[in-house]
């Protein structure tokens, strides 16, 4: 696996997660956060799993993006003023942050090379979902629905 | 340097964190649903790195539960944002210090 890229991606995508937890302006955080996802995607490509690397460009940086924007853009009115900021987060989330390194290097077994890259085609994906993941499937399909359905109903109108 | 599962995990761990201290630490609906998106990519990257170093790639396990995870947590920032908008609607806020109708 190529180190480099790993690096430059690491350093990216850690950059833009702090620019999207801690900048100011709510745009430029969700500018931000595209940066972070689409740097998400390209781990899973170095990985070889490049059929989730492009659903996740799709899904998160084609509609959850563009739905956070959108919902910028309508909530628009407050957004300019000051808010404060909690630090009591920034203390909770470095203890959580050191107790998992603490478990990682802890841990014996996790320090092994990757066996060489699985050819993994779109193909088999299919098979094996529509196999021995039908259930799981549209029970995903239902609770899309479910959603759609219930993101509908929450911003409608109130009629008197 | 070569890639190890470790790397991945301290990467991910770091990026979880992250979410964690955006979800906790800003006062506005959007960031903390930001938080949260973040922390369910964290989850996806553990996922799809644990099935490349795991002894059999060959089987798509990790990658089936990382598509399941995207397509949830798709559902999740939809009905979130709506939410995000029906409360706006109503108190003409995003912050979340003010949405304490609740409070006992």
């Amino acid at each position: 696996m190529n180190s480099a890229a790993f690096i430059v991606i690491g350093i990216l995508t850690l950059a833009a997660a702090l620019a999207a937890a801690t900048l100011p302006k709510l745009m430029h955080a969700a500018l931000s956060f595209a940066v972070t996802f689409l740097g998400i995607a390209a781990f899973f490509f170095l990985l070889g799993a490049e059929f989730v690397g492009l659903v996740q460009v799709f899904v998160y940086i084609g509609a959850v993006a563009v739905l956070i924007v959108f919902t910028i853009l309508l909530t628009r009115r407050d957004i300019e003023k000051d808010r404060g900021f909690n630090w009591s987060g920034v203390v909770v989330a470095i203890a959580v942050f050191g107790g998992l390194i603490w478990a990682i290097f802890k841990t014996q077994s996790l320090s092994g090379v990757a066996p060489e890259m699985p050819v993994l085609t779109v193909k088999h994906i299919g098979e094996v979902l529509m196999s021995g993941y039908v259930w799981p499937l549209l029970c995903v399909g239902l609770l899309l629905t479910a959603a759609l359905i219930g993101a509908l109903i929450l911003v409608m109108e109130e009629r008197k | 340097m070569t890639v190890t599962l470790q790397i991945f995990l301290i990467v991910s761990a770091a990026l979880f964190c992250i979410g964690l201290l955006a979800a906790l630490s800003r006062r506005h609906a959007i960031f903390i649903l930001i938080g949260i998106e973040m922390m369910l990519a964290a989850a996806n990257l553990n996922f799809i790195a644990f099935w490349r170093f795991s002894p059999e790639p060959h089987q798509p396990t990790g990658v089936m539960v990382a598509i399941f995870s995207i397509a949830i947590a798709a559902a999740e920032a939809a009905v979130g944002l709506a939410l995000v908008i029906a409360v706006y609607r109503h108190y003409r806020t995003t912050n979340v210090d003010q949405f304490d109708q609740l409070k006992g």
